[in-house]
């Protein structure tokens, strides 16, 4: 299929030269980029989740490698494999259910019921070691009512598995795909109407006259404040610009063209105006499984102001910004630099230049890198699409989305 | 006592470099006139070997933070020198009330021939071994030396031994300054010294343990003890003898100053600052106001207290009224001008051109027929400065210089002649120039370099002329460091210092404020200025600084303030908003050498946009781990005793 991997490629190049900028962006092009890998796979007749798993890690690994930092991107990536797995599950489960209807509608009723409670609790116990997933309310209670109609398949394992599947293979290598990629058109919408679902809640979080301080520029936070104006709540906003990229100049105009009172004020002067703020609302880059969270540079420094005068410090992002990886020494490891002439311009420590690189390594230095984390400690809330979260939820919130086994993109694909 | 103390005079001067500490009292045996007599047969032997370690000791003690200076043994040791001096009338002296002269060893004296306790006591001082010690010394030798010796010889006690010991005293003090380490240059000093230290000797024998402490401390301290350094530390001498000047002469001057005591206080308490938002004040002082202002047009509501001008038409307009303003000597309308331009920023730099202003104003000044040159020369004074406060809100740093000035036209007798009083006038602004600003800053440096070692790395935030002469002074003793220069918009001052560093040859990394929290992991040390600091600790300087602090602190990075005393105030501040001074908001929508970045092009436009331009910001206290002064390296909880102790002296020399 010479047309996914020139695709494939094409969106590998725009990753690598940063041609796509911003998390929703990127997610979502991943997403219809692995959704086209998705519908021109070929799928045989037997392991079709596997090797459906297989063509998007591949591809996976690539978009990853291509853009390590752009986390949205492995985000994504383990979404669908995750929703490839749980297709395959529900079609295999609906598949024995089939068969365990007709061979359970002759026992007692009395019995079967506790014989179901009983085998319920094998059944999601194997379904959930078949995935590998991590336990959880939530498939609990969507694990009951399906595999306790299945009791005995679930039991006799494997052999049987193979006698079904020939049954209705026909059905099912289409319905398998055809599901896969209606989950992740779904995903695609989620991604898409993100921002509606979470500017949903401005309104029960901001009251009147409030006053909230930003840095920089964040769709979301944009959407977000835009919604409880619309509202009729006035409150009035402080806006950081944020250098070196000064997106907080893009937010301040695109505020007051809705008529909210806006004030913008320089990075440094963050410590002197926190403390007669209400609130502290910015978006993200991404948000780590422990909580901590990657967002554009010098966000630490509006958190630890915000610590010091107790102004809660509340995070806006999408779904697809929950990252299921653990951070190690984020700072230096997730972080991306940006070209120094932000700061200096080229032209402007030549003549210094000339002698300084004398000694072999050149005595000026320029840092201007692009993200700053924000430990879990600092933050006080996520609002995310499915609702406000505190820090210490999100792993489990992760453990919703993605399935363990797919944490570790490359080393999979690679042994496969 | 001495058991537990006597370690203490030999530890080793790096562990206590910061802090408060209590030096080691002398043996209080060494005044017990048995072991005095036994020291002659001693002397000979040990002195060469004590001489080194006493000085080095001397070296070793003198931590840089002298306050305060110890109590219990100075008042006690001043009284041994004062005793025997019958009609030394304490009201004159610098050494006179003491509030612990309670003759302490009042029996002990009277036992004593006056001539062999001078002769220790002049040893002692000549020998200066006790970092306690060394503000008494330093007083007795310079300020106390002359009155003692004409003491004595009015009363004819000791004629010949005393003159002696002042002699030596100099000695010593030069010899100190000019060498550090001893020399062998002074033998009777040496022998006094030598007798001394026996008495100690003696003492330490009896205490093994002490005494191995004592040798182990000694030869970390000999070894230890560099000559820059002490050096240094001489100048932290000096310090502290003026600091003990006011401590003890508190009580006799306030009785001798004639003045109310409580007048003065009302006196120092500051003018309440204009408050923006009083309409009738506002209107009145428009009245008043030479300079035409133009109200901001998108003010911000929580500014409205401070003044906010539109930055445009001013200068043009001063400048076009050059010849029509009279009463404004044309050097201090020269000082606004630049004010006004944002030519001349920075505490140091606004408060030495405003003063030389003020010198050349008086230097041209002449008293007007039918006026008094007190009262006429303070309300000039008062008018140039309403002047300055028009083109540009006034510095503390200022105000303080003001008040001096002002002070000390006030203090002129009335029977001065007029040039007289104009060249003491003179002398004043050129003698506060000099000691509160240029010598401040010489000693500042070296207190702040001992803080630089080899393979730092320090993050420095903006432009602080302090601090840039510490980065340049370690980087010519050698000290190979790295420096992280932390720049944020929109003045971008650290570029400026950024240059300067590098075409020095230091090698720097440049950076903004919002990557602080990336840099902030390798930083060893955090060199701020300040624009001044308050009694509360409170340290008001440049916007941001608060956030670099507060970063540092965050990840344990330790907070530097350097900071002349003259900054110091006695207002208290908790906020950054209350007071505070708002720059041109146009500077913010427009990034220089950012073209693209233009949204923000006619935001005066929209009257729900403001920007705000601050100016300054005030860290807390608990983030700043140290002040380093010409006073020493002080916490700043410190603050109000140096306003306070510092502050009399300030105004009255």
């Amino acid at each position: 299929m010479p047309d996914v991997q020139t695709l494939v490629n094409d969106f590998v190049l725009k990753l690598k030269r940063r041609k796509i900028e911003g998390s929703q962006a990127s997610a979502k092009q991943t997403a219809e980029l692995l959704r086209s890998v998705v519908s021109q796979q070929r799928l045989p007749y037997i392991n079709q989740a596997t090797v459906l798993l297989d063509a998007v890690r591949a591809v996976g690994e690539q978009l990853i490698a291509a853009n390590p930092v752009e986390l949205a991107v492995g985000n994504i990536v383990r979404r669908i494999l995750h929703i490839i797995r749980e297709e395959d599950l529900t079609s295999t489960a609906s598949a024995m259910e089939g068969l365990s209807l007709s061979a359970n509608s002759d026992d007692d009723d009395n019995y079967e019921r506790e014989d179901h409670q009983a085998l319920s609790a094998a059944a999601v116990a194997a379904a959930a070691r078949s995935t590998l997933r991590a336990p959880s309310l939530q498939t609990l209670l969507e694990g009951i009512p399906e595999s306790a109609s299945a009791p005995h398949p679930s039991s006799s394992g494997g052999d049987s598995e193979g006698k079904s599947k020939s049954a209705e293979r026909s059905s099912r290598s289409k319905k398998l795909k055809h599901d896969v990629i209606e989950a992740i058109n779904e995903l695609i919408q989620d991604i898409e109407t993100c921002h509606e679902q979470i500017s949903e809640q401005a309104v029960g979080l901001i009251h009147q006259n409030e006053v909230i301080l930003t840095l920089g520029r964040s769709r979301t936070v944009k959407e977000f404040l835009c919604a409880a104006n619309e509202k009729k709540r006035s409150f009035r906003v402080f806006i950081a610009e944020g250098a070196p990229r000064y997106l907080g100049h893009v937010l301040a105009k695109e505020l007051v063209a809705k008529g909210l009172q806006t004030t913008v004020i320089t990075d440094s002067a963050v410590f002197a105006m926190i403390s007669r703020v209400n609130m502290v609302i910015v978006g993200a880059h991404a948000i780590m499984a422990n909580g901590g969270v990657i967002a554009p540079v010098g966000i630490n420094m509006v958190a630890l102001a915000a610590q010091r005068h107790a102004v809660p410090f509340v995070v806006v992002a999408g779904s697809h910004k929950l990252c299921p990886l653990y951070p190690h020494n984020p700072e230096v490891l997730l972080n991306d630099f940006k070209s120094p002439s932000d700061l200096l311009d080229f032209g402007e420590f030549s003549d210094c230049m000339d002698f300084s690189t004398s000694g072999g390594s050149p005595r000026l230095h320029v840092v201007n890198p692009a993200f700053d984390f924000i430990p879990s400690k600092l933050v006080s809330l996520f609002i995310t699409d499915t609702g406000g979260h505190s820090p210490s939820y999100i792993y489990r919130l992760i453990a919703d989305y993605y399935s363990a086994d797919d944490f570790v993109v490359r080393r999979r694909s690679t042994t496969s | 006592m001495d058991s537990r103390r006597l370690p203490r005079t030999v530890i080793d001067p790096k562990v206590r470099l910061v802090g408060f500490f209590t030096s080691g009292d002398p043996p209080p045996a060494r005044f017990n006139p048995n072991t005095a007599d036994a020291t002659a047969a001693t002397a000979a032997a040990i002195s060469s070997s004590s001489q080194n370690s006493d000085i080095n000791l001397t070296g070793n003690s003198l931590s840089p933070v002298m306050i305060p200076p110890l109590r219990r043994m100075s008042p006690r040791r001043c009284d041994e020198m004062q005793m025997p001096i019958g009609s030394y009338n304490p009201s004159e002296s610098l050494l006179g009330t003491s509030p612990s002269r309670r003759g302490i060893n009042g029996p002990d004296f009277s036992e004593v021939a006056t001539s062999a306790w001078l002769g220790i006591s002049g040893s002692m001082k000549a020998a200066a071994s006790f970092p306690g010690s060394s503000g008494e010394m330093m007083m007795v030798g310079k300020n106390g030396g002359n009155a003692l010796v004409k003491n004595m010889d009015t009363t004819e006690l000791a004629a010949k031994t005393v003159p002696g010991v002042t002699e030596k005293d100099g000695g010593t003090l030069t010899d100190m300054k000019n060498e550090g380490a001893g020399t062998v240059r002074h033998q009777k000093q040496m022998t006094t010294r030598a007798e001394r230290r026996a008495i100690q000797e003696a003492q330490r024998a009896s205490k093994a343990a002490a005494m191995m402490d004592g040798k182990g401390g000694k030869s970390i301290a000999s070894t230890g003890g560099g000559a820059p350094s002490i050096s240094n530390q001489e100048k932290v001498l000096k310090q502290s003898q003026k600091k003990d000047g006011p401590q003890e002469t508190g009580a006799t001057s306030e009785k001798k100053v004639s003045r109310n005591p409580d007048k003065d206080r009302k006196k120092d308490i500051p003018q309440p600052r204009m408050q923006f938002d009083d309409k009738n004040r506002v209107e009145k002082a428009k009245r008043r106001a030479v300079v035409n202002q133009f109200e901001a047009r998108n003010r911000v509501e929580l500014f409205r207290h401070l003044p906010q001008y539109e930055h445009g038409p001013q200068l043009p307009y001063l400048e076009s009224k050059f010849f029509h303003l009279d009463n404004i000597h044309p050097s201090v309308y020269k000082v606004g001008l630049k004010y006004l331009s944002g030519t001349i920023t920075g505490g140091n730099a606004r408060c030495q051109e405003m003063l030389l202003a003020f010198r050349e104003a008086i230097i041209d000044y002449s008293t007007p027929p039918e006026k008094v040159l007190v009262r006429d020369l303070t309300s000039k004074i008062g008018s140039y400065v309403s002047f300055l406060i028009e083109c540009r809100p006034l510095s503390v740093s200022m105000g303080n210089a003001i008040r001096f000035l002002k002070n000390r036209v006030a203090k002129l007798h009335h029977n001065v002649s007029e040039s007289e009083a104009k060249s003491r006038l003179i002398s004043d602004v050129d003698r506060f120039i000099n000691e509160k600003i240029i010598v401040a800053d010489q000693i500042i440096v070296q207190h702040a370099v001992t803080k630089i070692r080899d393979g730092d790395v320090l993050l420095i935030y903006g432009y602080s002329t302090v601090v840039e002469m510490i980065l340049l002074h370690a980087h010519e003793q050698g000290k190979q460091f790295r420096v992280m220069v932390v720049d944020s918009r929109p003045k971008l001052e650290g570029k400026i210092l950024l240059r300067k560093l590098v075409m020095k040859g230091l090698s720097c990394t440049y950076t903004h404020i919002n990557a602080i929290s990336y840099v902030m992991h390798e930083v060893k040390c955090v060199f701020l200025g300040a624009s001044a600091i308050l009694s509360n600790g409170t340290v008001f300087s440049r916007v941001g600084t608060a956030c670099i602090a507060m970063v540092a602190h965050a990840f344990r990075v330790p907070v530097l303030i350097c900071c002349e005393a003259y900054k110091f105030h006695e207002r208290v501040q908790l906020d950054s908003i209350c007071s505070n001074e708002l720059g041109n908001p146009d500077v913010i929508s427009n990034v220089p050498g950012k073209e693209d970045v233009n949204h923000l092009a006619n935001w005066a436009d929209h009257k729900n946009l403001q920007l705000l331009n601050l100016f300054y910001d005030a860290t807390p206290s608990d983030y700043v781990s140290m002040i380093v002064t010409e006073h020493g390296m002080v916490p700043p909880t410190s603050v109000p005793v140096i306003v306070r102790e510092y502050g009399k002296d300030q105004f009255i020399f």
